[in-house]
Order: structure tokens, then C-alpha cells, then sequence
């Protein structure tokens, strides 16, 4: 399997999706380097709006995530709902 | 009508749907002339797919707050003379070489994808051109803005423009971009869309701007991470034509795959810079170039090849080449613009011990062995007040534009020397990589414009070493080029801490 990530800026708000991100993919590893975080996880990886706004305690969107993304790997699915992130090999 | 009521795959259906329309009176060919040239055959464009689905409102909501949250930093930034807060002045030669060889690019990548905006067939694939088009366009305005600080503060920023066009090794980079847009609307995507953003721009941007934030460069991280968002952006778009290429037809899996092999050896080449970059540039440093390309590039490639696998398509074969230069790459890099200090618009230096021992450490196999030698002896040279400048002109690889200083990784103390013969000529290259891309489009690359042929004919300037450097390229001589030591640039860092200590110390004593 190979490793699908996503690195985000390290500020307050991404602190809140890299928690719900670890909620909803109990395998994840997750890398801190000056200035950024890296999330990274066999497969598949899933970003869900609503567990992002139970963290952050106010509405969020979908593409609300580009406003902090790095860099991502993997092929990407996204609607109103989650962002996901697969490698089919 | 009310927008709330839609979903995210409503709007971009509406988004696109809209924009499309029949030709009554004009047949398609006239109106999308370039589609059919490079044999690449689409059967049906509806099947191309946005996956991030963005629409016109979305963007423009979320690219502003961006530009927001960029331009609070570099105020931030210059109110607080966060000049004076990075490591140390060496490190603002990374920065200066950034400006000039990088972020023109970001200027041909906006041109080139109006371009292809225009040309495609497919009303979806219009629009992601045409966005990322802004967004390139956003790049190089931003990274002008945040270097027009230290361009008031340092020397070496003030032309970047006219160097890039002109400099030797910057034709490195544009004549990479050059090659891209002078190729067909598909190749273009593979080139830039695929092979640069989706394989390559991780190593330009993620390590090397995690390391701008190591050495108190916040400018340069903010505009660093505020492109690489879009860069997420951008790469799905390079993996999403890739796939819908492979996808719409079998005769173009052979004419994708060469394109594949061929751009992504072009802009591993251009890495070249970001090796140096990282390794030699940064007095504070994350991660070697090694170690980052082993992330950023075979990791990440391995997972991208097997997943396109089953179309067919392999792993380039110089993935193996790049993969065996990875423990010479940056050290080759920097002593060839080490030797060539005089003739470059940044400064350059050797390692301190300190950063030596680093470099042993990173590089097991490969410092001690072939390079720690060289350059304690340039250090002996320099102590001696004999700092060593090459006098010649460097041979050129005919295709990338580097001169020849890599060597045979079977033999690393060997220089590798390709060479081809076309229409009676002898060409010469660097790598079998750069060969094979010649041998195929001979009559493109014996067009390109090559420094080192340029001054010789007679056409930069004049033929003492001050016309060219001085009055073509514009560096300001002794104050731009040569070691770091004994520069300006020096002098003036030196001045900022001498008096701010001494400022502490009164504030200490009242
Ligand atoms: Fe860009
Ligand atoms: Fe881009
Ligand atoms: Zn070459």
C-alpha cells in the first residue's frame, strides 16, 4: 500500500482539522516540521466537515481547507461533505 | 435563483455547463487549432472531471483570504525589519536566487496556461487553466512584493528580470518554461501541469520553505506556503489530465509516456538549484536535499507510478539516474557556482568546519570521500588570500543548460560527457536524459539560446569579462558577485548587530 498525506500551515486553525483528522483515521502518523504538519497514512485518508466543526466549534467548509493546505498526495475526492484522499494500488 | 439551495457538484456543473455552447457558424477545428497536432486523441471532453469542483464564487472568497492573511505577514515583517532577524546574511543569497530564477517562472506558468485556457476543447479543462492561470500570476506578484524588502536591504535584487532573461545559469530555468510553451497545449499540461507541479514542485517549495521558517524568514515561508496552497490545486490538475488522457484513448498512453520520461529528467535538472539551495544556502537546516528527495520525490513517485500502472505507463527510466545522483547532486551544484562566484548575481562562500561535519554526517558515502578535499583546499586558498575564481567559460549541456560539471555516478570523479551529431554538428550533453530529449527534437534544441555560445559570437555586450557581466547582464560588479566575505552585504549585516548590541547595552546600563 502506498502512503497517501496531506501537509497543512501549523497555525491555530489547522491544529483543530489535524485533531479531527486523527479522530477519523485512527492510523495516521503525523509529522511536525518547522512551520507545517504533515499527516500521513496507508491507502486512504478522510477530512470530514463535520467532525472539523465539532473541534473548531463553528461552521466550516470543504474548501475552506485550501486557505491552510500545503501539499497532498494521492487521488482526490471532495464534496460538501469530506475531502478524501486514495492510492488504489 | 438562490445559490444556498445548490451543492458543491451542482454549482460546478452550472459553472461549466454555462460557459460551453454549439458552434453554429464556425467549425471546431478553426476554433481550437491546436488540438489535434500532437496525435493526441480526445473522444469525449465530458468525461473530464474538476475533483475539487471549485466555483467562481468559492475561489474568489478563499483566494482573497489568502492575499489577507500574506500581506498582514509582510507588513508584519518590515514594520519589525525582520531583515535584520534571519539567521545570518549568507542565507539572503537563497532568496536572491529565488527571485531571479524562480519566480519568473511563475510569470511563463500564468502565460502558459491562458494559453492552454484557450486551446482546449473542453469547457472544464478551460476553466482549471484559466484559474490556475490567475493563480500563477498571484505567485509572482506576491514573491516580488515580499523580496521588494530585502531588495532595500541587500544587494543583487534589483534586476532579477532583465538577469533572468540574460544571466547564464538562469537561463537554466527559463529555458525549461521556454521548451513548455513552445510546445503543443498537451504537452504543456504533461511538461508543467503533471511532471513539474504534480512530481517536482513539493521539492521546490515544502522542504525549502519549512527551512526559510527554520531561519527566521517568515516573509518567505508565508509567500512560500501561500502559493503551495494552490499548488494542491495544481497538482490535481496535473494527476486529473494524466488520467483523462491515458483514459480517453490507447494511441496516447506511447506519446504521454515519452513526454513523462522526458519532463520530468527537464525539471529534475532545474532542481539542481533547490539541492544547492537547501544544503549550502541555508545556515539552519531542516533536512538535507537527500533526505528530501527521498520523501518528496521517490516515495512520492513510487505511489503516483504504481497507481498509473494500470494504464500502461512505467516509471521513467532516468528515475534511476536522478535517484543515483542524489548523494552528489548539491555538492557538484555549488562548487561549480563557487567557481564561477565572479560571474553570479548572488554571493557565494565555502562551509564553515562546523557546517562541513554536517555535511559529512548527511552525506556518508559521498562528502569525505570526493568533495570535503576540494573545498578545504579552496578554504586553504582563500586564507591564503588567493579565494579561487575560474577564468574560463564552462562547455554547456546542449538540452538543460547546465554546464557540464556532473560526473559519471559509476565513476564520480569522471565527467559525464554525452554527445550527438546533427546536421554536421556536434552537440553535448550532460546526461543521457538530456541526449534522448535532444536526439528526439534535434531541430528544436539546436535553436536554444546558449550563454556561453552567446558571448563567444559576439552577442553579449562586448568581449571582456566586464561588458558581459557588467553591462549585459547588469550585475553590479564587486558588489553583487564574489565571495560573501569581504561584500557588502557582509559589511552592512555586521553594522545592524554591532549597534543593536550596543543599543542593548545602554538599555542595560539606564
Ligand atoms: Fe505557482
Ligand atoms: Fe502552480
Ligand atoms: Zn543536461
Amino acid at each position: 500500500m502506498s502512503k497517501v498525506y496531506i501537509a497543512l500551515q501549523d497555525n491555530e486553525e489547522s491544529h483543530y482539522i489535524v485533531e479531527a483528522i486523527e479522530e477519523d483515521n485512527p492510523d495516521v502518523t503525523v509529522i511536525y516540521q518547522p512551520a507545517m504538519i504533515r499527516i500521513e497514512c496507508e491507502g486512504h485518508m478522510v477530512i470530514k466537515r463535520e467532525t472539523v466543526e465539532e473541534k473548531m466549534g463553528r461552521d466550516w467548509e470543504i474548501p475552506a481547507l485550501h486557505v491552510n493546505l500545503i501539499t497532498l498526495g494521492g487521488n482526490v475526492d471532495e464534496d460538501d461533505d469530506q475531502l478524501s484522499l486514495t492510492w488504489n494500488n | 435563483m438562490s445559490n444556498k439551495k445548490l451543492n458543491m457538484k451542482d454549482k460546478y456543473r452550472l459553472l461549466t455547463r454555462d460557459l460551453e455552447w454549439e458552434f453554429s457558424y464556425r467549425d471546431r477545428k478553426e476554433i481550437f487549432p491546436q488540438e489535434d497536432f500532437e496525435g493526441i486523441k480526445i473522444t469525449d471532453w465530458s468525461k473530464w472531471e474538476d475533483p475539487f469542483r471549485l466555483t467562481m464564487d468559492s475561489y474568489w472568497k478563499y483566494q482573497a483570504e489568502k492575499e489577507k492573511k500574506l500581506y498582514a505577514i509582510f507588513d508584519a515583517f518590515s514594520q519589525n525589519n525582520g531583515q535584520q532577524n534571519v539567521t545570518d546574511a549568507r542565507y539572503v543569497n537563497a532568496i536572491k536566487l529565488f527571485l531571479t530564477g524562480v519566480s519568473p517562472l511563475e510569470y511563463q506558468a500564468y502565460s502558459g496556461f491562458a494559453h492552454v485556457g484557450r486551446q482546449f476543447g473542453g469547457v472544464g479543462a478551460r476553466v482549471a487553466c484559466q484559474m490556475q492561470s490567475l493563480d500563477e500570476l498571484r505567485h509572482v506578484q506576491t514573491q516580488i512584493h515580499a523580496m521588494s524588502h530585502y531588495n532595500k536591504h541587500f544587494d543583487g535584487f534589483q534586476d532579477f528580470a532583465h538577469m533572468h532573461d540574460r544571466v547564464w545559469y538562469l537561463s537554466v530555468p527559463k529555458s525549461f518554461f521556454d521548451d513548455a510553451r513552445s510546445a503543443g497545449p498537451f504537452e504543456f499540461m504533461v511538461a508543467i501541469g503533471f511532471s513539474f507541479e504534480y512530481v517536482l514542485t513539493n521539492l521546490l517549495f515544502v522542504p525549502f520553505m519549512s527551512g526559510a521558517a527554520y531561519n527566521g524568514d517568515m516573509a518567505t515561508v508565508t509567500f512560500g506556503f501561500s502559493a503551495q496552497s494552490d499548488e494542491a490545486r495544481h497538482m490535481t490538475l496535473g494527476l486529473e489530465i494524466i488520467k483523462f488522457l491515458l483514459e480517453q484513448h490507447e494511441d496516447n498512453v506511447p506519446i504521454v509516456q515519452r513526454w513523462i520520461n522526458k519532463w520530468l529528467w527537464r525539471g529534475y535538472r532545474v532542481l539542481t538549484l533547490v539541492a544547492m539551495m537547501m544544503d549550502y544556502m541555508l545556515p539552519n537546516k531542516v533536512m538535507s536535499w537527500q533526505e528530501s528527495f527521498e520523501v518528496y520525490f521517490e516515495e512520492a513517485a513510487s505511489s503516483l507510478f504504481k497507481d498509473l500502472a494500470r494504464y500502461g505507463i512505467e516509471m521513467p527510466p532516468y528515475a534511476a539516474d536522478a535517484i543515483a545522483e542524489k548523494e552528489h547532486l548539491s555538492h557538484q551544484a555549488w562548487s561549480i557556482f563557487y567557481n564561477y562566484g565572479h560571474a553570479a548575481a548572488f554571493h557565494t562562500w565555502m562551509p564553515t568546519a562546523q557546517e562541513m561535519d554536517w555535511l559529512s554526517e548527511k552525506y556518508p558515502n559521498t562528502f569525505d570521500k570526493y568533495y570535503r578535499p576540494r573545498f578545504e583546499k579552496w578554504r586553504e586558498m582563500e586564507e591564503a588570500g588567493e579565494r579561487y575564481y575560474n577564468p574560463t567559460l564552462p562547455m554547456l549541456c546542449q538540452t538543460c543548460q547546465i554546464p557540464m560539471g556532473f560526473t559519471d555516478m559509476e565513476n564520480p570523479t569522471m565527467t559525464s560527457y554525452r554527445q550527438s551529431v546533427y546536421d554536421g554538428e556536434r552537440y553535448n550533453f550532460c546526461s543521457n536524459g538530456c541526449k534522448d530529449i535532444f536526439d528526439h527534437e534535434p531541430e528544436k534544441y539546436v535553436q536554444s539560446w546558449m550563454p556561453v555560445h552567446q558571448i563567444f559570437q559576439g552577442n553579449c555586450g562586448g568581449p571582456e569579462m566586464e561588458d558581459v557581466l557588467g553591462d549585459y547582464y547588469r550585475i553590479n560588479l564587486g558588489v553583487d558577485n564574489l565571495d560573501f566575505k569581504g561584500s557588502p552585504d557582509e559589511a552592512r549585516w555586521n553594522g545592524w548587530h554591532n549597534l543593536q548590541s550596543a543599543e542593548d547595552k545602554l538599555k542595560k546600563a539606564s
